[in-house]
């Protein structure tokens, strides 16, 4: 399953982030973050291609942009904006 | 001893993670994760996602954690009783609107069928109907006695004032009747009683003479909106130091009587019955939870 259009979810909020998809064909992820180290936006960058293999997507481009959310609120984030960018 | 209340139920929007994961850390009774009025139209599935997910994976500690649904005729209904079902740590579903038995049994259905689904103890989530219309009100006996999953019934003030077309004012009047009827009910139906929310977070003095309104009326427990309302309702809730040892009495006259065989007790020159020493054992359960905070 790819991204068949552009969506987001989240907010710039402390504790939230933005996740921002957009249609690929292969998976390209980049995580920018105010709080936290590069090694953080290594470790939510895996997370999310960990949870978009997950939810079976095989192109997607995504943008995160951490304000210091928990792992399971970047989990729910992309959820959203998975079922929004494949409506 | 673990002694169950819900002196305050704290209204968290659904849509803020900041607020949801530090949830437990407040000390109300219970938390009220809410996806109804909170939550902006275009973000209803977000608030979704982020709700199940805090409840799935956040360890909350000992709260009771309650998500108030999208009423019966929204298109967010059936999924959002899904998707925090399938969280499988929720106690309880608050139930906007319910005008009726029969709104109750569609959420109970909902609640059925996807507990088996995913392989949940049955019954083990409640139902806490929300009183906020006219008819509501005129039914709530039939409401709160329509399921065992029901283990307490709500009133809301705002909706019902805007159904009755009159302004809900600090004072209170206006809804009265309809507290005094929706905690009838609730007693009749032996189920707890929570009354509306209180509007100004600024106004501590109206919050406590409101508390000592409704608890005189019977309400067993108030929403609140934000975490300063807490402290306020508990010390209402308090029990006076004569009250706690007349508690005392009563339970330790009790488990006297059991163990000597006899059947009627008297405390103060007055006969223990059943419900003065279920009264007592609530009360004894409230001095507890107050030696605890």
């Amino acid at each position: 399953m790819k991204i068949s259009k552009k969506s987001s979810a989240g907010s710039l909020e402390s504790s939230d982030l933005m996740v921002y998809l957009e249609p690929m064909d292969t998976i390209k992820v980049e995580a920018v973050s105010s709080v936290s180290t590069s090694q953080h936006q290594k470790e939510i960058e895996a997370l999310v291609k960990k949870e978009l293999k997950k939810a079976g997507i095989s192109g997607a481009y995504v943008k995160v942009q951490d304000n210091g959310a928990l792992n399971l609120t970047i989990k729910a984030r992309l959820k959203t904006a998975i079922s929004r960018g494949i409506e | 001893m673990k002694f169950k209340t819900r002196r305050t139920m704290l209204y968290i929007p659904g849509n803020n993670p900041g607020m949801l994961q530090l949830a437990d850390i407040f000390g109300a009774d219970a938390v009220l994760f809410d996806l109804e009025d909170s939550v902006a139209p275009n973000e209803k599935d977000a608030a979704r996602d982020l709700i199940a997910n805090m409840i799935r994976f956040r360890e909350y500690e000992n709260i009771e954690i309650t998500v108030r649904v999208n009423p019966i005729d929204s298109p967010c209904f059936e999924r959002d009783v899904k998707e925090i079902v399938a969280s499988g740590k929720l106690n309880a579903i608050r139930l906007p609107k319910a005008n009726s038995a029969k709104d109750v049994k569609t959420l109970e259905k909902l609640i059925n069928k996807y507990e088996k689904e995913y392989k949940l103890k049955p019954g083990s989530i409640k139902i806490h109907p929300m009183i906020e219309t006219a008819i509501g009100v005129i039914r709530s006996y039939e409401i709160a006695s329509s399921s065992d999953r029901i283990d307490a019934i709500t009133i809301g003030g705002q909706d019902l004032t805007a159904n009755m077309g009159v302004s809900k004012t600090k004072e209170g009047k206006e809804i009265l009747w309809a507290r005094s009827q929706v905690v009838m009910s609730a007693k009749a139906a032996n189920v707890d009683v929570i009354d509306t929310i209180f509007a100004d977070i600024n106004d501590e003095e109206g919050l406590i003479e409101e508390t000592r309104l409704i608890k005189s009326l019977g309400f067993t427990g108030k929403a609140v909106i934000n975490p300063r309302q807490i402290k306020p309702i508990h010390a209402v809730f308090a029990p006076s130091k004569d009250e706690v040892e007349w508690a005392f009495e009563v339970i330790d006259a009790y488990e006297k009587a059991l163990k000597e065989g006899r059947g009627v007790i008297a405390v103060r020159g007055k006969m223990i019955d059943p419900p003065v020493r279920k009264r007592a054992q609530r009360i004894a359960g409230m001095a507890y939870l107050m030696e605890q905070e």
